[in-house]
């Protein structure tokens, strides 16, 4: 048993569910997502009582690529974050109707499975493919099944895969580099070479515009807020709950360790640029008309310090940084969702349009106000964990940086707040609210127990990611 | 046996708030509030246990749950520290918690969410027990911010109206500014002493070591913090606004409590306070201005709960005048008679703007002595307490800050006692301008007077009994707190032997307390004062009746710009941003064109042969091992 089982799972369940009818599509959907969650959980049982469930096969000999998949504490938690999510985001769906359900649902499978390979792969090319990948479904699905005037969501679309596109050429250019000099995509190989300091620099920048397009880091974020706005709040919850993990993944298993002194070199300004992020993306949240746009942003500020997290080159640093990823997979999920319950009653994300909810949901407000407060990371939650620990790595690189990130705790506070009185709060509606339904109250609820459990308890999450961060900061240190 | 004692103390107000949420509104307002007291009041239970435990002994408790954070060599675990300090704050906590747990049962009553109001009360008691127990900063952070989110919840309990959804929002943001200063003290901290244990930072610290630069910035970061939670300036100004929740939670959290959470941070790191002497000076001088400002500002007010918010900074910064001197034992003594007498006034207060539906201005009120002696008697002696008028607990608290300020400089003691007087001015006009007089409301409200029903008056005779003995837990010559709170401080603390100087300053504190009154005296009872209709005060009275325009200093100069930023950012930067990136080069406009190609095929089938190949592919590699 090994992990490529997950992906295999994940994929004929994107076929299943391609094959079975519109009407079963969503469940048949779920089901394989909860056998892929299952069996992740069997098999990180398996890694930490010491079974290898690495794979590595070669594939194509000429170049030659493998097909690799490393399972180390860390691509596991990555994993074990996609196909948690997953479900979740998949039941989100059962209060919504979509045309050619059995598409859509295909689509999402199909990219869980793509990130998962992502998280997973060993070997370069292989890498790349998944990385590529995963693109795909999500064009079509916000393509496709996105709201708003067509032409316009099109345009947004388009530019998002372009700019995406793009930037991950660079990526493919830099592996080709790589590969010249490895003779092989292999992670540890790459990891072995000795690159004088400016094949590094390059090396090291052609990842950055990859994933600095995809996390994303400001300048190059302009793509987000508007294909998350235009996105299916399901394609919503994918791109920012997951795959914008994939970027800041990729930072700490690829770019750091294959270019160590072009990060130690631009180890400062690169944490500038990311708490700059933090910064502009809090400040453009404080004005924002649309709910799920204001969210973007607020992801835009979120991951700007965890990207921080990860440049620090230390070990809390990373350390922190790979908690707050999964809390903040967890809490934006949520809050999109939330975005999404509104506007199955409302029809609109309008903020303008909205307030005076609370009197009429009391139990959608109390789940919601949960959800924010883990948003500002109030201690108790996980995003507490998460954000702790980076800020207090932050403050050993420099106690500017903590300051400046640091803002984030106020800044983060007034945008999250201010929203919640206009949403929520005020005099009763006219609008009928109907409280969450059963459905509904599943996915805010577990999201949430999560959140508080690994927020009280965080040693499972750390204690299985910690040693291969160790590993990775040998690399880096070699 | 212990431990499961301390989890009752800690967790019994937790479940409490889980019952009201969850079965509060099935159980009923009668069985809500009851179960909601009782809560409380077992957590009172166990700290007078624990309390009476500590007195025989003398050795604290302290117990490990949980680990909880780790971060290199920085170990973090759920820690509970049950000491002097911690224990006094626990008593009356939960003991003022209790009695204003049993008025609100009254007091809300005809509330449609008064289940929600005790599951939110009880859960600020829990969030402020884990803040007095914590063994080392980081419990205490979830505690302060435990408490700043019941604050915020409590303020903007009425939430159909947007201004006190404003002014919870306003103190939450307010408060998380101080946070960011103690998050930083937090780290500075750590990384000195590989630690956030309270026992062991102090073992750390007086193990030598010292780095003297950092100690100060990190005892300033800690005073941050503690300037946003106690309402210090510059960030005080939320506190006045928090008067928007309902009047049980101004007493409670407002008064009583919670806003001395930085007085008793400050306390509990006394040790790193005394090695970094300059913070201790700013403390002290913040402390006396914030003292001086605000009664000033209190002498304007004409909203009752106004006055008393003014006046609770205004103790506030007294209470810091005297940690910033050192004596922390001193703070920690006004500490527990303010709270006695504050919480009775604004219970009191509550009372009567009960009595008017709702009225808090003192102009329309007036006369009310008669139908409610009670409530007029008991704050009265709270008003006698809190100017400081012998032998009342106020007089005593106050004193003994006086002195200290006295003995250290006289210009912090000059401050200290114009704010006495002024505090003695404002209050005597509150109540003047409530109780004494012709009542000036409508004909209706006349009608309608009454004392109010004995689960509000009982809690303020009591709190009115403890205002006025307070004082006998460290009168000059027993000094009983003094001597329970040694084993806490770094610092011996010098006994005042009462001389002549002491009875000097007694009597100048008390003339000037006199004064106050007569001046309030004859303004409002001889010449019969009611203040003017806000558009008629001009000229400086108007500058300190718009507290000295210090919010809309704030509006103008942080908030507008960084709304004015927000919006340029939003509507002209992130475009040109977008536009900037997405141009360079013409690559993105072929590739444009190949992204419109895509969509017209037939996706089902493009994606169709897509995963067979992949499938194909992952089936072959997986099976062939």
């Amino acid at each position: 048993m090994n992990v490529s089982l997950i992906l295999l799972i994940l994929l004929l369940g994107a076929l299943a569910t391609f094959l079975s009818g519109d009407k079963f599509a969503s469940k048949v959907a779920l089901f394989f997502s909860l056998v892929a969650l299952g069996c992740s959980s069997v098999l990180v049982n398996h890694f930490l009582g010491g079974v290898d469930i690495n794979v590595n096969n070669p594939w194509i000999l000429q170049p030659h690529v493998s097909f690799a998949l490393k399972a180390d504490g860390l691509s596991l938690a990555m994993v074990l974050l996609t196909v948690s999510l997953t479900p979740l985001i998949i039941l989100t769906g059962f209060g919504n109707h979509f045309e050619k359900s059995k598409n859509f649902y295909a689509l999402v499978l199909f990219m869980a499975f793509a990130m998962t390979g992502t998280f997973l792969a060993a070997d370069g090319l292989l890498y790349y493919i998944f990385w590529e990948l995963a693109l795909i479904p999500i064009y079509f699905i916000a393509l496709i099944w996105g709201n708003g005037d067509a032409d316009e969501r099109k345009k947004a679309v388009v530019k998002f895969f372009i700019y995406t596109l793009g930037g991950s050429l660079f990526m493919l250019i830099a592996f080709a580099y790589l590969y010249i000099n490895a003779g092989s995509f292999l992670l540890e190989d790459l990891y072995k070479l000795n690159l004088t300091a400016t094949e590094q620099t390059w090396i090291f920048f052609a990842f950055f515009l990859a994933y600095a397009i995809k996390i994303p880091i400001i300048p190059f974020h302009t793509w987000q807020a508007k294909v998350y706005q235009k996105a299916p709040t399901i394609g919503t919850m994918l791109l920012s709950g997951i795959m914008l993990k994939m970027g800041l993944y990729s930072v700490i298993r690829w770019q750091l360790p294959i270019a160590p002194l072009a990060a130690k070199m631009y180890m400062p300004t690169l944490i500038g640029l990311s708490i700059a992020g933090v910064i502009y993306g809090s400040i453009v949240a404080l004005r924002q008309k649309d709910l799920k746009k204001l969210l973007a942003y607020s992801s835009l500020a979120h991951v700007g310090l965890i990207a921080a997290g990860c440049y620090t080159l230390t070990a809390d640093g990373l350390s922190g940084a790979v908690s707050q990823m999964i809390a903040h997979g967890f809490v934006i999920v949520g809050l999109f969702f939330a975005a999404e319950v509104i506007f199955r009653r409302f029809g609109t994300y309008k903020i303008e349009d909205l307030g005076g909810i609370r009197p009429q949901a009391s139990k959608f407000t109390s789940m919601f106000m949960i959800l924010v407060l883990a948003s500002v990371a109030l201690p108790g939650t996980f995003n507490f964990v998460g954000e702790f620990t980076v800020l207090y790595s932050l403050s050993q690189v420099n106690i500017w940086f903590a300051i400046f990130g640091g803002t984030t705790i106020i800044l983060g506070a007034y945008y999250m707040l201010k929203m919640f009185q206009n949403v929520m709060l005020g005099e009763t509606n006219t609008k009928v609210f109907a409280d969450v339904t059963i459905n509904e109250t599943i996915v805010f609820v577990i999201l949430i127990a999560f959140l508080l459990f690994y927020g009280l308890y965080p040693k499972p999450i750390v204690d299985l990611v910690n040693p291969s961060i160790t590993e990775i900061l040998k690399t880096i240190n070699r | 046996m212990d431990n499961s004692l301390v989890l009752l103390l800690l967790l019994t107000p937790f479940v409490g708030f889980l019952f009201n949420v969850f079965l509060g509104k099935k159980a009923g307002k009668g069985i809500s509030g009851a179960l909601g007291t009782l809560a409380v009041v077992v957590s009172f239970a166990m700290s007078v246990y624990f309390f009476m435990q500590l007195n025989a002994s003398g050795k604290p408790i302290a117990i490990k749950l949980l680990d909880w954070i780790q971060i290199g060599n920085l170990k973090v675990d759920f820690g509970i520290l049950l000491d002097q300090l911690s224990l006094l704050w626990l008593l009356f906590v939960t003991g003022i918690g209790s009695l204003i747990h049993l008025y609100s049962i009254s007091y809300m009553h005809d509330d449609e969410n008064m289940h929600k109001f005790f599951a939110y009360l009880n859960l600020f008691v829990f969030f402020m027990i884990t803040l007095v127990v914590g063994s080392n900063l980081l419990v205490m952070f979830i505690g302060w911010e435990g408490v700043g989110l019941c604050s915020y919840l409590l303020i903007g309990f009425w939430h159909k109206n947007q201004e006190y959804n404003d002014a919870a929002k306003k103190a939450f943001i307010m408060n998380r500014i101080g946070d960011l200063g103690f998050l930083i003290g937090i780290f500075i901290l750590a990384s000195l002493f590989s630690t956030l244990n309270f026992v062991e930072m102090k073992q750390a610290l007086s193990a030598g070591n010292t780095n003297t630069a950092l100690y100060s910035i990190a005892a300033l970061c800690l005073f941050i913090g503690a300037t946003g939670k106690s309402a210090q300036l510059p960030l005080y100004t939320w506190l006045p606004d928090a008067m928007a929740g309902p009047t049980p939670v101004s007493a409670l959290i407002h008064a009583a409590t919670m806003v001395t959470a930085g007085i008793f941070m400050i306390t509990r790191m006394n040790f790193l306070f005394d090695v970094t002497p300059e913070v201790q000076n700013i403390i002290a001088i913040v402390g006396a201005i914030t003292a001086l400002v605000a009664a000033s500002i209190g002498l304007f007010q004409n909203d009752i709960k106004k006055v008393l918010a003014y006046s609770t900074v205004s103790q506030l910064g007294l209470m810091f005048l005297a940690l910033g001197l050192g004596a922390y034992n001193v703070a920690v003594f006004h500490v527990i008679t303010h709270a006695f007498f504050k919480a009775c006034l604004f219970l009191g207060s509550g009372s009567v703007i009960h009595a008017l539906h709702g009225e808090q201005d003192m102009r329309k009120m007036g006369g009310l002595r008669k139908a409610m002696p009670i409530t007029f008697a008991t704050m009265l002696i709270s008003t006698l307490a809190i100017a400081g008028i012998f032998p009342f607990a106020g007089f005593w608290s106050k004193d003994e800050i006086l002195m200290v300020a006295f003995e250290h400089n006289k210009g912090l003691w000059i401050m200290g006692s114009i704010a006495s007087i002024m505090t003695a001015f404002y209050m005597f006009r509150l109540m003047y301008l409530t109780f004494f007089r012709d009542f000036r409301g409508t004909e209706e409200q006349k009608h309608h007077l009454h004392e109010s029903p004995s689960l509000i008056t009982w809690p303020l005779i009591i709190l009115a009994a403890l205002a006025t003995f307070g004082g006998l837990i460290n009168l000059p010559g027993s000094n009983w707190l003094n001597h329970f709170l040694e084993p806490i401080l770094a610092r011996k603390h010098e006994e005042h032997a009462l001389g002549s100087q002491e009875y000097m300053l007694m009597g100048i504190a008390l003339t000037g307390a006199i004064i106050g009154i007569g001046w309030a005296y004859s303004k409002y009872i001889k010449e019969g004062f009611v203040p003017k209709q806000d558009s008629e005060i001009v000229g400086f009275s108007k500058t300190i009746y718009h507290k000295y325009y210090v919010d809309e200093f704030y509006m103008s100069l942080i908030l507008k710009p960084l709304n004015a930023l927000s919006n340029f950012f939003r509507t002209t930067l992130e475009p040109a941003l977008g536009n900037i990136v997405y141009g360079l080069g013409t690559v993105a406009n072929g590739l444009g064109n190949q992204g419109k190609k895509v969509q017209t095929g037939s996706i089902g089938l493009y994606l169709f042969a897509f995963v067979i190949g992949v499938l194909a592919l992952v089936s072959y590699l997986f099976l062939g091992q």
